[in-house]
């Protein structure tokens, strides 16, 4: 008998045995309790089945039971790495409800403070990120300049992590000149820094095999799972809520929304690095033509009885689109609130994208989509 | 808790107001971008509801509405309900958004409460999968045709919809 033929049948059935790994809820990798269920084929992917649900507080109920005044905390604690983003999308919701008009000057002000959010948050995704690939320094950069960001927010907002700057009607109180020069002094300081992790870091030969083709995430996988944030712009969808949805002071800035074709995760990982170039550029902005006057709407009234009817408000937070939802049946309490939020979305494309898969380079998608636990979960 | 403690006379240091808010524009409804679709499509204020146009199907509507919105190179945004006790129905709202355009869609459709069954659009937008699996969560609606309705946020044994009306803790 010929060699051929005796290995034929070999080729032609490969092994069928598969095993189950089980990634989470408790793991590095996972940034907080995920789950993924993942069906082996040695080390290559088969089926990964993300579990979700581990800290689900139900936060929609929770707004069923409280003012909207009162709910405003809850939504800085969905997605805590951006939470100015999330606050600004349930009070730009219940403004919108309660066609109140926000003074100019604090809409210029949540606008510098949601940027600087998304830089911070965009600095944990960093450092975690190449945390999960193997580099350890690169994280203590990214927490030293999220410290300085973290330090300007606390001076104005009171808090490090979830904010209730934003008000029903504008903000909790207005700016100082230390908040202002400190945030000139701190785009000032992070030009260069953004220079340096893109030569020790961006320009890493490592960096780039563990990321150039790895996990490609089409245009039309995008739309299909509502993907949205630097996941669809990393495919070559310039969308971006900014721009497309404007709100806000936003289309007062100049500014341009990152966009790579590639798909892969590292047009996902330079699209993130890119933005936050340009949001030093929108604070820059911001500040230069920071509007004088009140930074709160006359006549907010103390007891919000929005009109019935449903409202929507979305904004682009660090990770995608967020929307807020308000159903009102015209009493004091929302009838019913939905929270949409990016990384449901994002993570739901997962199962797809991963198949065929190797392990390390899943987990390096994985990362490379920003995911933040508690934001799926609610 | 307090949304509003500055509310009055709190901006300190700044002038006052020398440019006070001009009343935001609020255009008219643009005409309907989407009439060549057979859906009931009410143009809507964006700048009043936040979406532009909202359309009321009956149940059986929902795959094709989502067909034909696939079709127009529209996203799910999301699915969820609402649980409108006192008239013994359940809403269903589909929501949608277009990558490249400023154009957000609703779809509308309800559903008897007693007995809250409705196709899945899973096939249509895997992206579904999970939105269904949680509005099947929170409100009990069962999703015909659907891969897999396991629960998703809540434990796996949980024999409650949070979200409904009539639900305590």
């Amino acid at each position: 008998m010929a060699t051929e033929d005796i290995l034929a049948p070999l080729a032609s059935t490969p092994p069928q045995e598969t095993f189950v790994l089980n990634l989470g809820p408790q793991h590095p990798a996972t940034h907080g309790v995920l789950r993924v269920k993942m069906t082996m084929d040695g080390e290559y992917i088969v089926r990964a089945e993300p579990v979700c649900g581990y800290i689900h507080r139900m936060q929609e109920k929770m707004g069923e039971n409280r003012s909207y005044a009162q709910f405003l905390p809850n939504t800085s604690r969905i997605d805590y790495l951006s939470a100015l983003t999330y606050t600004h999308a349930f009070v730009g919701a219940v403004e919108r409800a309660a066609r109140i008009q926000v003074p100019p000057r604090a809409e210029y002000i949540r606008v510098v403070a949601s940027e600087l959010n998304r830089i911070s948050s965009h600095l944990v995704w960093w450092g975690a990120f190449l945390l999960d690939l193997g580099g350890f320094t690169p994280l203590l950069y990214a927490f030293d300049d999220r410290e300085k960001i973290l330090d300007l927010l606390e001076g104005i907002t009171g808090a490090r992590l979830t904010y209730s700057y934003f008000r029903i009607g504008g903000l909790y109180n207005d700016v100082d000149d230390e908040f202002i020069k400190g945030t000139r002094a701190f785009v000032a300081h992070m030009r260069p820094r953004l220079k340096m992790y893109k030569d020790l870091v961006t320009d890493n030969v490592i960096l780039r095999k563990r990321l150039i083709e790895i996990g490609p995430i089409s245009q039309e996988l995008c739309r299909l799972y509502g993907a949205t944030g630097p996941v669809i712009r990393g495919s070559g969808v310039p969308y971006d809520v900014r721009k497309v949805e404007p709100y806000s002071a936003y289309p007062e800035f100049d500014f341009e929304i990152p966009t790579l074709p590639e798909g892969d995760s590292m047009a996902r990982y330079l699209v993130r690095m890119a933005e936050m170039v340009q949001s030093l550029r929108i604070i820059e902005q911001a500040l230069d033509k920071l509007p004088a006057g009140p930074v709160m709407a006359e006549k907010v009234p103390r007891v919000l009885k929005l009109p019935a009817g449903d409202f929507c408000y979305a904004v682009e937070a660090a990770r995608g689109r967020f929307m807020v939802r308000i159903v009102s049946d015209n009493k004091e309490i929302p009838y019913r609130v939905k929270l949409r939020t990016p990384c449901l979305s994002n993570l739901s494309l997962f199962e797809e994208a991963s198949r065929g898969m190797l392990l390390p380079d899943a987990l390096a998608l994985m990362g490379s989509l920003d995911l933040v636990i508690p934001d799926i979960d609610r | 808790m307090n949304a509003e403690p500055n509310s009055a006379g709190a901006p300190p240091a700044t002038k006052p107001a020398a440019t006070l808010p001009a009343p935001a524009p609020a255009p008219a409804p643009l005409p309907n971008p989407l009439a060549h679709l057979p859906l009931p499509f009410q143009a809507v204020d964006y700048f009043l509801k936040g979406y532009h146009l909202d359309a009321s199907v009956t149940p059986d509507q929902v795959v094709s509405a989502a067909e034909l919105l696939g079709k127009e190179g529209f996203a799910l945004d999301t699915i969820t309900g609402v649980d409108w006790m006192a008239l013994g129905q359940m809403e269903l709202v589909y929501d949608y958004f277009h990558p490249q355009r400023f154009l957000r869609v609703v779809i509308r459709a309800r559903i008897p409460r007693d007995n809250p069954e409705i196709p899945t659009i899973s096939k249509v937008f895997p992206g579904a999968n999970w939105h269904e699996r949680e509005t099947h969560d929170f409100f009990g609606i069962c999703f015909l045709g659907h891969p897999n309705l396991m629960p998703f946020l809540l434990p796996e044994d949980a024999t409650y919809h949070p979200l409904r009306k009539d639900f305590t803790a």
